[in-house]
């Protein structure tokens, strides 16, 4: 590997996947933004019932800027390919982005995004503006197209804290990579509209730092009780829902032990678990 | 048909070297040193916006001095380098001595070869992990590499602001009793730089995942504004090592 320079008339500027394109390197970006169809048209056989899914994700705004959270369970068809996958990554300082879908393209997007905001902020010495941010992640989707309609779909979900208006944003995305953002709060996955009603229900614009959490947990909650492909908390290998938040000071990952509080003081307050048809004396 | 004039390879490379030596003593010097908790990168540059110290990667820094289109355009490529490198394999993968190697070669490269040597001095700092020690690569505009371990100077005057630096470097000290000496050397004993006269990063272990940080103007003026400040200030006293190494409660 030399030194990427470029001649100023080919220059990549400071896009990173313009520069994998540009030195060469194209195999590790088509495998991370599905350039080309893999596999024959028509082949359908790789449209996938083994590939690993998933997912409920939720995002939603509340005082300080937004909480994001994720289910952990991935599926294969009807089996459980892995218990505790994380769905919610930093995407830089004051943005996360959640994934559903496809688990290995989505991961490989991720990568792909959070390289991207980090090598502009690099090369130009100021970071993205969280529009612009948006933006990018939805040029990923959308060249991921190809590889979608073989069945590999995946569908982000990004918010993050605006730090020129001084509050947080939620963005929600469509297969084509067409994005829109959403006023208070948003979910994805095979359990997001269980996960939609919940938040509908509970949010308010004023909502404190515990109580969007909890919220969050319980739209997952919610989400795992009607979806099988959500998992919801394990409370025998200690396996909870990833939350994060978004504000002013940056992304930050809640612990687990305070999911756990909150999933806690959730059962407690409102009678999960007590009741169960059949269950009860 | 014209004739060329044979020149003798020895009285060209003379040439070329004398040009880019001219080309980097006219711009302003920069230094970097370790200090306990990373490494200390101080520029002398007024401007707010052209840099000379930025971030390559998790624990690399990049320093440039000389011709700021030349030095930019290196900083740009080793950026590109370590982030193509850390995607296609692991973050952990990147390291300072392979981009400092590719810089040597690539400067190397254009002086033999091309009309114009680059007129840059360039420092690619990096912070050790693991119980490696802290790096500083400093690649001369015709591709010489050198690695130091405690401070490097680059740009003009180079002999004496390491004399002044070396005079008061002490291992171990803390970010302010190295940014007063690293400031002072690079002042000398006639002239007085203030905080908008300088660019000032440090790599600091402190920091998470990205080490590098740059100093504002406000942090550098309450860090500089001791009571040893101005003229005379390199003869360091015993007063400005308090403050480095303040304890810490908890």
């Amino acid at each position: 590997m030399g030194l990427p320079l470029f001649p100023p008339g080919d220059d990549p500027g400071p896009s990173f996947a313009a520069l994998l394109r540009r030195s060469g390197a194209e195999s590790a970006l088509r495998a991370a933004a599905g350039v080309t169809g893999a596999g024959t048209p028509g082949d359908t056989r790789t449209a996938a019932p083994s590939v690993a899914h998933g997912t409920t994700v939720v995002a939603m705004r509340y005082q300080d800027g937004v909480v994001m959270a994720g289910d952990r369970r991935a599926t294969e068809g009807n089996i459980i390919a892995h218990r505790a996958m994380e769905k919610v990554f930093p995407a830089d300082r004051h943005s996360a982005v959640a994934i559903a879908g496809a688990a290995g393209p989505a991961v490989e997007m991720v990568k792909l995004f959070q390289t991207q905001l980090e090598h502009y902020e690099k090369v130009e010495g100021i970071a993205l503006s969280l529009e612009g941010k948006a933006n990018q992640l939805g040029q990923m989707v959308r060249e991921h197209l190809p590889m979608a309609m073989q069945g590999l779909v995946v569908i982000p979900l990004f918010a993050g804290f605006d730090v020129r208006r001084g509050q947080g944003r939620i963005f929600t995305y469509d297969v084509t990579g067409g994005h829109f953002e959403e006023a208070d709060h948003a979910a994805t996955g095979s359990g997001g509209r269980d996960a939609r009603t919940t938040i509908k229900l509970g949010w308010r614009a004023d909502l404190g730092r515990e109580e969007a959490i909890e919220l969050a947990v319980r739209a997952l909650y919610e989400a795992a009780d009607e979806d099988s492909a959500t998992g919801g908390p394990d409370l025998v290998r200690g396996i909870f829902p990833l939350v994060a938040t978004v504000t002013a000071e940056g992304y930050e990952r809640v612990g687990e032990a305070e999911v756990a509080e909150r999933f806690a003081a959730l059962v407690e307050r409102r009678g999960i678990g007590r009741g169960i048809a059949g269950g009860g004396p | 048909m014209t004739m060329p004039f044979y020149v003798a390879p020895e009285q060209v490379m003379k040439d070329r070297a004398e040009y880019a030596q001219k080309g980097i003593a006219r711009g302003r010097s920069l230094v970097a040193c370790v200090y306990d908790d990373g490494i200390l990168i101080v520029a002398e540059n007024p401007s707010r916006s052209l840099h000379k110290v930025s971030e390559i990667y998790d624990r690399i820094a990049f320093a440039g001095v000389g011709k700021y289109n030349e030095f930019d355009q290196l900083r740009v490529a080793g950026v590109r380098h370590a982030d193509t490198k850390g995607f296609q394999f692991s973050r952990e993968d990147v390291d300072a001595r392979s981009l400092a190697n590719l810089y040597a070669q690539f400067l190397g490269q254009v002086f033999t070869h091309e009309m114009k040597p680059l007129e840059v001095e360039i420092l690619v700092a990096e912070l050790g992990a693991d119980g490696r020690p802290d790096q500083l690569y400093h690649i001369a505009y015709e591709g010489t590499i050198t690695d130091e371990d405690r401070f490097a100077v680059l740009g003009g005057e180079t002999e004496v602001i390491s004399e002044r630096l070396g005079a008061s470097h002490e291992d171990g000290w803390g970010l302010d009793a190295a940014l007063r000496a690293a400031v002072a050397a690079l002042a000398g004993p006639d002239r007085t730089l203030s905080p908008a006269d300088l660019e000032v990063a440090v790599l600091a272990r402190s920091m998470q995942r990205r080490a590098f940080r740059r100093l504002s103007h406000e942090e550098l003026t309450e860090r500089l504004g001791g009571p040893k400040r101005g003229r005379g200030s390199r003869a360091s006293s015993p007063a400005t090592d308090g403050d480095g190494g303040a304890p810490q409660s908890g």
